[in-house]
């Protein structure tokens, strides 16, 4: 059965959940990747949503957003901001998803800033809750395009930290736990060195070289002695991704939402 | 009885929203924003405003695009299912509009702040972040018990929170359902609320369900009646989030000629609800009303 990257993409960040985790699910892609892993692997986690809202069953129809009205029908909960960034910070939270525009060797983000704040040359949106997911999660996952402009030795600004500088440096600017577990690119998955805390590609997406990931990097990237190649979704991932996504928004060929 | 605050929109936001002011809006995120008294700002020019709101979801950008705001004080500004939008970047690049970078979690820290009439909240998130140097309300501090770095989040003090929902008595007494966001931290930290509503109903209605009311109503300034006003964003019992709506804007608002069309058509050219439902039509109504109506139980709270 044929698949579209996107497709790859979210089936990836679905297998990063694990049964009966505490999920806090960001904008985007992670949505269906919350979805998909409810109805394959994970049939227990619970996720929690920035707007104020828990639930730990599927939305009964299909959302392009997590404030869509089926996101909210029969929630575990509807609360304030507040109450779930609390969840959030009491260390409650076992896994977030966030996306990024720039992010650097030691998986800071940068969805802010291009260019800096003295000389901007792009506004971006800016945290949202990205800053938070990715400051008080046990770890977070990020979701992005693999390119070369992306892929910069150091961002321009740091939105959500990641490692910082490296090893230890969350702990002395006092984050209180956690850190990027991997990153999802358009390329292959990487993830950071436990001691040095810098990125490293561990799988391939399929057809995807090495040489490829070089190219989109901006640094010499480290490689895992063990690549792996990063599996394809199956015909029941599918189904179910086709399900929660009908017109294709987030995971067409073409999709809007990369 | 007490006096009634029900006002046609218009006057609701001319006498409470003097040039300059600092109003919170669209707190509860992705639902129930409050397009409609946003588009008042719109019509009123009103000038040198200061914006206040986690995930604004396009009204920000729409009111910027006016000409009507110097500050932005806001977590995420853009088009929730589209990404960046023009006239914040136009403005933000161009430099004309200043910037203070909150994360949702320090936002609604720093309203609960206002809210508890204390000078700042402490947190955990964003240290180590670019986040303090773009907003100088983010300071670090010593835990005085543990002796941890802490986020220090100064309070903010709105003048207004404009808060759209599903029902007010003509007293300002509201209910809201669905997620909540910051609302009700807002409305306890702003020095005036001005509610928009779906409907305005008996007062019975309201009192008979206290803890599905936001804040107390003897804090409200106005109410303004304001069928169809949070669309297109969703308002939770009454329609769904007109996805179509948030497409469109992408592309009215790619350039100042488009977003100036943009303007005439879905702003100037409207004076009431009335106007603005007729623009929307029948059809597209009928497609975004609530299709599976799932009513709770009542509850009992005799004596």
């Amino acid at each position: 059965m044929s698949y579209t990257l996107p497709e790859l993409m979210v089936t990836a960040a679905a297998r990063e959940i694990a049964d009966g985790e505490v999920v806090f699910v960001g904008m985007r892609l992670p949505l269906l990747g919350f979805l998909l892993a409810k109805s394959t692997h994970a049939p227990e986690a619970v996720g929690i949503y920035e707007l104020g809202i828990v639930r730990d069953t599927l939305a009964p129809a299909p959302i392009l957003t997590m404030g869509d009205l089926p996101n909210l029908y029969r929630a575990r909960w509807l609360a304030d901001t507040a109450d779930t960034m609390g969840l959030l910070q009491q260390g409650q939270v076992d896994v977030s998803f966030i996306g990024g525009a720039q992010i650097d060797r030691f998986g800071n983000l940068n969805t802010s800033y291009i260019g800096g704040v003295e000389k901007i040359a792009t506004r971006l949106p800016g945290s949202g809750g990205a800053c938070d997911l990715a400051s008080l999660a046990q770890r977070h996952i990020i979701i992005m395009n693999h390119e070369r402009r992306r892929f910069v030795p150091q961002v321009d600004y740091m939105t959500s930290p990641g490692f910082g500088d490296g090893a230890g440096w969350r702990r002395e600017v006092g984050l209180p736990r956690g850190g990027p577990a991997a990153v999802i690119t358009t390329l292959g998955i990487l993830r950071f060195d436990a001691q040095s805390r810098e990125m490293m590609l561990v799988s391939l997406h399929p057809g995807v070289r090495v040489d490829d990931v070089l190219n989109h990097t901006g640094w010499p990237l480290e490689i895992a002695d063990e690549l792996a190649q990063t599996p394809q979704p199956t015909e029941e991932e599918l189904g179910m991704l086709r399900r929660f996504d009908p017109q294709g928004y987030w995971t067409g060929a073409k999709p809007s939402g990369l | 009885m007490p006096e009634s605050k029900l006002l046609p929109l218009p006057e609701a936001i001319e006498r409470f929203i003097p040039d300059g002011s600092a109003i919170a809006l669209g707190l509860a995120q992705e639902t129930l924003i409050p397009f409609a008294a946003g588009h008042e700002l719109i019509r009123q020019k009103k000038q040198r405003l200061t914006l206040i709101g986690p995930i604004s979801d396009i009204l920000f950008d729409q009111i910027i695009g006016a000409g009507c705001v110097r500050k932005i004080s806001a977590a995420w500004v853009g088009n929730v299912i589209t990404g960046s939008s023009y006239n914040f970047r136009r403005a933000v690049e161009g430099g004309s509009l200043e910037m203070e970078d909150h994360s949702n979690l320090t936002l609604a820290m720093a309203l609960r702040a206002g809210a508890m009439g204390v000078p700042f909240m402490p947190a955990r998130s964003a240290l180590g972040s670019d986040l303090f140097k773009t907003n100088s309300s983010l300071k670090t501090m010593t835990c005085p018990f543990s002796g941890e770095t802490l986020t220090a989040v100064a309070a903010l003090r709105p003048d207004v929170s404009i808060v759209h929902l599903q029902r007010a008595d003509e007293y300002g007494n509201a209910h809201a359902w669905g997620n909540l966001g910051l609302i009700r931290d807002a409305c306890l930290a702003s020095r005036r609320i001005i509610i928009t509503a779906e409907e305005i109903v008996d007062p019975d209605i309201i009192s008979r369900d206290p803890n599905r009311v936001v804040t107390p109503g003897y804090r409200v300034s106005a109410v303004a009646h304001a069928p169809w006003g949070g669309h297109p964003s969703p308002a939770p019992g009454y329609y769904n989030r007109d996805h179509q709506g948030f497409l469109d804007y992408r592309n009215e608002s790619k350039t100042p000629r488009a977003y100036d069309d943009w303007q005439k058509r879905w702003v100037q050219s409207i004076q009431n609800w009335r106007d603005y439902t007729k623009l929307l039509g029948a059809q597209r109504m009928a497609e975004l009303a609530i299709k599976h109506h799932d009513y709770s139980e009542p509850v009992d709270y005799g004596y």
